[in-house]
């Protein structure tokens, strides 16, 4: 017989807090996990983390978008303010390599003397003082002498190739997709055969992130070791940066996420160079230093979504089925590789859409100018193509006659039917019920005429659009990347969840808890999911690509069921048949962890296994580009006032195909969220450049929706299982950032009788159009 | 770097003398631009903080006018009976004004003080004629706002003198008043175009309009030439006059949040909309 210590003290308060014990807890909507800390300000984000002693970092930037940095010069009295002064020539001394590591290593962590500046507000050195305030005085005096090169600013500037950003062509990467042809003559004879074809250009803005919480990140060198915390979605990017930056071995750097109010994708790449600076001057200072960026620095710097050209040709027959689709997609990369290969790969993924067609062929380039890197953005890419797609299977219907909805039904992809690359869609294809759930809300369509609240005349109009977004990473990148979760039981009989999958404010921490609990059969109170320190946690990829869920959530699921399995187990080989998870998990726990237990935890370790028949050609650019697909059906109502020329969204109804919905409350959180930064995207969000830096750095002028421009947002969760996911659950992050934009510009099209193929459809851009309106 | 000196008078007679003696404080009315600025803006060498001087708040009756205290905030202003029922446009201003922070703050007096061409209370101020009662050690005088806003950013208060009070003369009964802000979006927004008039109407007749614009031109405007077309003419034949003779009478500028052309045309579209309601 074992010799069984006391119940932990832990368990027995969980134990007590346990009212109605159940077996499932997937599919309510449990409260946050991490609600009550940040309702009530006890959540800590960086700026709010004490750091004694800790110095305070700024950042000398470039103010011209392309030249050559001739030197860096410190003002009589630099020296005086005691302040560090860090630039390229420091990583160097020091053995480091001054690079930020992602796909190329082509941005450097500070432009270094005699090498290219290029783009504005690009880092040239940085400076760290005692106070915020000595070290924005002490910047003041550091002058970096910049030497004019002519800068390219425009995507048809940087195609011309005449100044050379990368390469001999400015072309950051290039795809092309070709289904049901080999060459362009083949597909040029399909096209030719079409009865009629519509074509269309497509211009989509930059938009900027705008999470709550600015950039922000804290470093500290302890016994040669660098420890980083912030505010960031990917611990293990930034971890691979700076052990780049610094060349050193794993264990020499300790990332950490601080409580991180939003991100967006915009705290996926930018924080390894916000981390590789607050390391840099720390060390220097030895002190900790903190850097938080205030939010003009925040929205001039750091990365947008990438402004996208796209020209589109749609070959009809006659009976007005789709023969074939010709699509040319061109990205602003900005100034460096960053994730845009990545990026345009989503694009062109999703630039034929959802829509059945035997002929397809897709090209795609992102080009290198002078603005600051573009980069991850919610959508990554498929927004931009979305809104080119439904724009041009719009001009169908119009063309053709028919109702939008009635289109959509009759082209789109189901059960059987193959994607743009081949792929053979067998399972989880919500076409049919997101469409009929949009039908059979939709009523009639507004009265065409009215006046306003504030007596104007307004013009009413209806959009609708279908679209799908493929879940986790494309191809074979989550082969590739092998994402591990791990799930251990713990010395008092709770349970810990390890994964550096980050919460930043989407719910993952809560939706981790729910599956983790669901899988072993205990209550979500014994379950605790612990920060991400990349100390603490496998691996288990980037916060990005609407696969936390999905993916990691799927490794969480496979994990705990393997512990569950051990631990009943060895329940059973201990008398304790029959009994509970929580149960035997105590026992076993206790005749585990002796007092002095040195031994490996009671722990399932599992890495991410690809659905069977997942296979992706690179080369060809064929086969099954993602795991799954989310499916999603848009209607919007708008109304244009004819005195001012505003787009007001009266309506906006979405059914998306989530697979299934962990906890429901969460998952419409998503959504709405998803669909406001569409919705503002359409019609107002825009990020203006003058002379390549961006001119409208705040928040007055760089606008998001108010909840005054939001109407409600009425959201239809449906629930087509995927096979492979926990529960059946798929990506649901970045889909409802896909579709509202195109059903706005649908509906303003409905209104006035005109297309509207730019974005944003600001009053300005309407007051533009009035030679093209048709109506009575 | 050395802290502004600062100083909170309890009386308006201790307040004119300070501003005698620091006539290069900073004026602190309620803060609303003062932190806006604060990241770019020279620290001050002092601030003469008006914040909740009493005797600048309240709305009062005063014969044939009422009397707004420099220091009242926009969320007075809006919720007041004698605003709502007698200046309604005044009201919707004050309510478009930011957001709910912004006008528990902001206070007339520091709009007017500022006076920046989107001022969102200025065109108001036009269209109902308003006086703005001034005072130093010297003396007090009335300055009707059209005489006081002279260029931009630029105002007719002298050195030492405070705004005391803004005094917004009673209508005749027949007076119809409108008011229409179009901003960046529907709330927290600066005003691309705005705009409030005043009308005595005999009947369908216009007898005389007054009609203030803001973000139109470097201050706000009254549109005197337009006031001046539409008199004599039925409402419908005075929002066509009015559309037509407004863009000549304004001076719009493109910048950042929006262009020329589209604030010329909206303004027109305000302006005859402000007749054919």
């Amino acid at each position: 017989m074992l010799r069984v210590p006391p119940v932990g003290a832990g368990f027995q308060r969980t134990m007590a807090r346990m009212s109605q014990p159940s077996t499932t807890h997937v599919g309510a909507s449990m409260p946050r996990v991490d609600g009550v800390a940040k309702v009530t300000g006890r959540a800590r984000y960086v700026d709010d983390l004490d750091a004694p002693g800790a110095w305070h970092g700024i950042t000398v930037r470039s103010t011209i978008a392309h030249g050559r940095l001739e030197a860096i010069e410190t003002l009589d009295g630099f020296a005086a303010t005691g302040a560090v002064l860090v630039t390229a020539a420091d990583i160097a001394a020091h053995g480091g390599s001054n690079e930020i590591a992602l796909i190329e290593h082509d941005q450097p962590a500070l432009v270094a003397v005699g090498a290219p500046v290029m783009h504005v507000d690009e880092a040239l050195a940085l400076v760290a003082a005692p106070t915020r305030a000595a070290a924005l005085a002490a910047a003041k005096l550091v002058v970096a002498r910049v030497v004019p090169l002519p800068a390219v600013l425009s995507m048809a500037d940087a195609l011309t190739a005449n100044e050379k950003l990368y390469g001999d062509d400015n072309i950051f990467k290039k795809f092309l997709i070709r289904k049901g042809h080999s060459d362009d003559a083949t597909f040029d004879a399909v096209m030719a055969s079409a009865a009629h074809i519509i074509e269309g250009e497509y211009d989509t803005s930059p938009q900027e992130q705008m999470y709550i919480e600015p950039q922000g990140m804290l470093a500290e060198w302890r016994d040669g070791k660098c420890f980083i915390i912030g505010s960031l979605q990917c611990p293990y990017y930034v971890h691979k940066a700076i052990k780049t930056l610094l060349q050193c071995g794993d264990d020499e750097v300790v990332i950490s996420q601080a409580v991180t109010g939003g991100g967006f994708g915009g705290k996926e790449e930018y924080p390894s160079m916000l981390a590789a600076h607050a390391a840099l001057l720390a060390r220097k200072a030895t002190h900790p230093v903190k850097m938080i960026y205030d939010r003009a620095e925040d929205i001039a710097a750091t990365t947008k979504r990438h402004p996208a050209q796209i020209r589109s040709r749609l070959g009809v027959s006659a009976e007005g089925d789709i023969v074939a689709i010709d699509v040319d997609v061109v990205m602003d990369g900005g100034a460096y590789l960053t994730l845009s290969p990545v990026v345009l790969s989503r694009g062109v993924l999703h630039a034929a859409g959802p829509y059945k067609c035997a002929t397809v062929r897709v090209a795609g380039r992102v080009v290198a100018t002078n603005y600051p890197p573009h980069g991850a953005f919610r959508g990554f890419g498929a927004p931009q193509t979305t809104f080119a797609y439904e724009r041009q299977i719009q001009k169908l219907a119009r063309y053709l006659g028919e109702d939008g909805l009635t289109t959509r039904k009759r082209l789109a992809l189901r059960s059987g039917d193959t994607t743009s690359t081949g792929q053979v869609l067998t399972f989880s294809v919500g076409t049919d019920a997101v469409l009929n759930a949009i039908a059979n809300v939709a009523g009639a369509a507004p009265v065409r005429s009215g006046v306003s609240a504030k007596g104007s005349t307004v013009r009413r109009g209806r959009g609708v659009c279908f679209y799908f977004h493929g879940a986790g990473f494309t191809g074979s990148g989550e082969a590739r990347l092998a994402g591990r979760a791990e799930i251990a039981l713990l010395r008092d009989g709770t349970f810990e969840v390890r994964a550096s999958s980050t919460d930043i404010g989407q719910g993952a921490i809560t939706m981790f808890t729910q599956i983790c609990a669901a899988s072993l059969e205990v209550d979500p109170a014994l379950v605790r999911v612990i920060d991400p320190s990349t100390a603490n946690v496998p691996d288990s990829g980037p916060t990005v690509a609407s696969r936390t869920c999905m993916v990691v959530g799927s490794v969480v699921e496979t994990a705990s069921r393997k512990l569950k399995a051990r631990i009943l187990e060895w329940g059973a080989s201990h008398g304790m048949a029959n009994q509970t998870v929580a149960l035997c998990g105590a026992a076993m726990a206790r005749a585990h962890y002796g007092a002095d237990h040195a031994g490996a935890d009671i722990a399932e370790l599992v890495q991410y296994q690809p659905p069977p028949g997942i296979a992706w050609d690179d080369a060809t650019y064929s086969g099954s580009a993602y795991p799954v697909y989310g499916w999603a059906a848009c209607l919007v109502d708008v109304s244009v006032d004819l005195d001012t020329y505003e787009v007001s969204i009266d309506r906006c109804v979405q059914a998306i195909d989530v697979g299934k919905a962990i906890n429901p409350i969460i998952v419409k959180g998503q959504i709405e969220g998803g669909t406001l930064q569409s919705l503002g995207w359409a019609v107002l969000e825009n990020v203006i450049y003058k002379d390549g830096k961006v001119a409208n750095a705040n928040m007055t002028n760089c606008i998001v929706p108010t909840f005054a421009d939001a109407p409600d947002l009425e959201t239809i969760l449906v629930e087509v299982p995927y096979p492979y996911g926990p529960s059946g659950a798929k990506g649901v992050g970045e889909i409802p950032m896909d579709g509202p934009a195109v059903a706005v510009a649908n509906a303003v099209e409905d209104a006035l009788g005109c297309s509207f193929d730019s974005l944003p459809i600001s009053p300005e851009a309407v007051f533009a159009s009035r030679s093209r309106w048709s109506f009575s | 770097m050395s802290e502004p000196l600062y100083a909170r008078p309890t009386s308006v007679a201790e307040a004119l003398e300070l501003r005698a003696a620091h006539p290069d404080w900073m004026l602190l009315a309620g803060g609303t631009d003062l932190l806006v600025d604060s990241n770019h803006r020279k620290v001050p060498v002092g601030m003469l903080d008006l914040w909740r001087l009493a005797a600048l708040g309240g709305i009062r009756q005063r014969d044939a006018a009422i009397e707004i205290g420099a220091g009242t905030t926009w969320l007075e202003i809006e919720r007041h009976p004698l605003v709502r029922v007698g200046f309604l446009p005044l009201a919707e201003a004050a309510r478009e004004i930011g957001a709910r922070q912004i006008q528990a703050r902001g206070t007339i007096g520091g709009n007017i003080g500022t006076s920046s061409p989107v001022g969102d209370s200025l065109p108001v101020l036009l269209a109902l004629d308003a006086e703005i009662e001034v005072a130093s050690v010297r003396g007090s005088r009335r300055v009707p706002y059209r005489d006081y806003c002279v260029g931009y950013r630029k105002t007719a208060l002298a050195a030492d003198e405070l705004i005391i009070a803004v005094h917004l003369p009673t209508p005749v009964a027949s007076t119809r008043m409108v008011w229409r802000k179009v901003g960046t979006r529907k709330a927290q927004s600066i005003s691309k175009v705005m705009g409030a008039a005043t009308m005595v109407l005999d009947g369908g007749t216009v007898v005389s309009a007054r009609i203030g614009m803001g973000a139109v031109a470097d201050r706000p405007i009254r549109l005197t030439a337009v006031e001046q077309a539409v008199v004599g003419l039925s409402l419908l034949q005075a929002a066509e006059a009015a559309r037509a003779a407004v863009p000549a009478a304004i001076a719009p500028i493109s910048d950042i949040r929006s262009t020329s052309d589209y604030r010329r045309a909206v303004a027109a579209n305000l302006v005859a909309r402000f007749f054919a309601v």
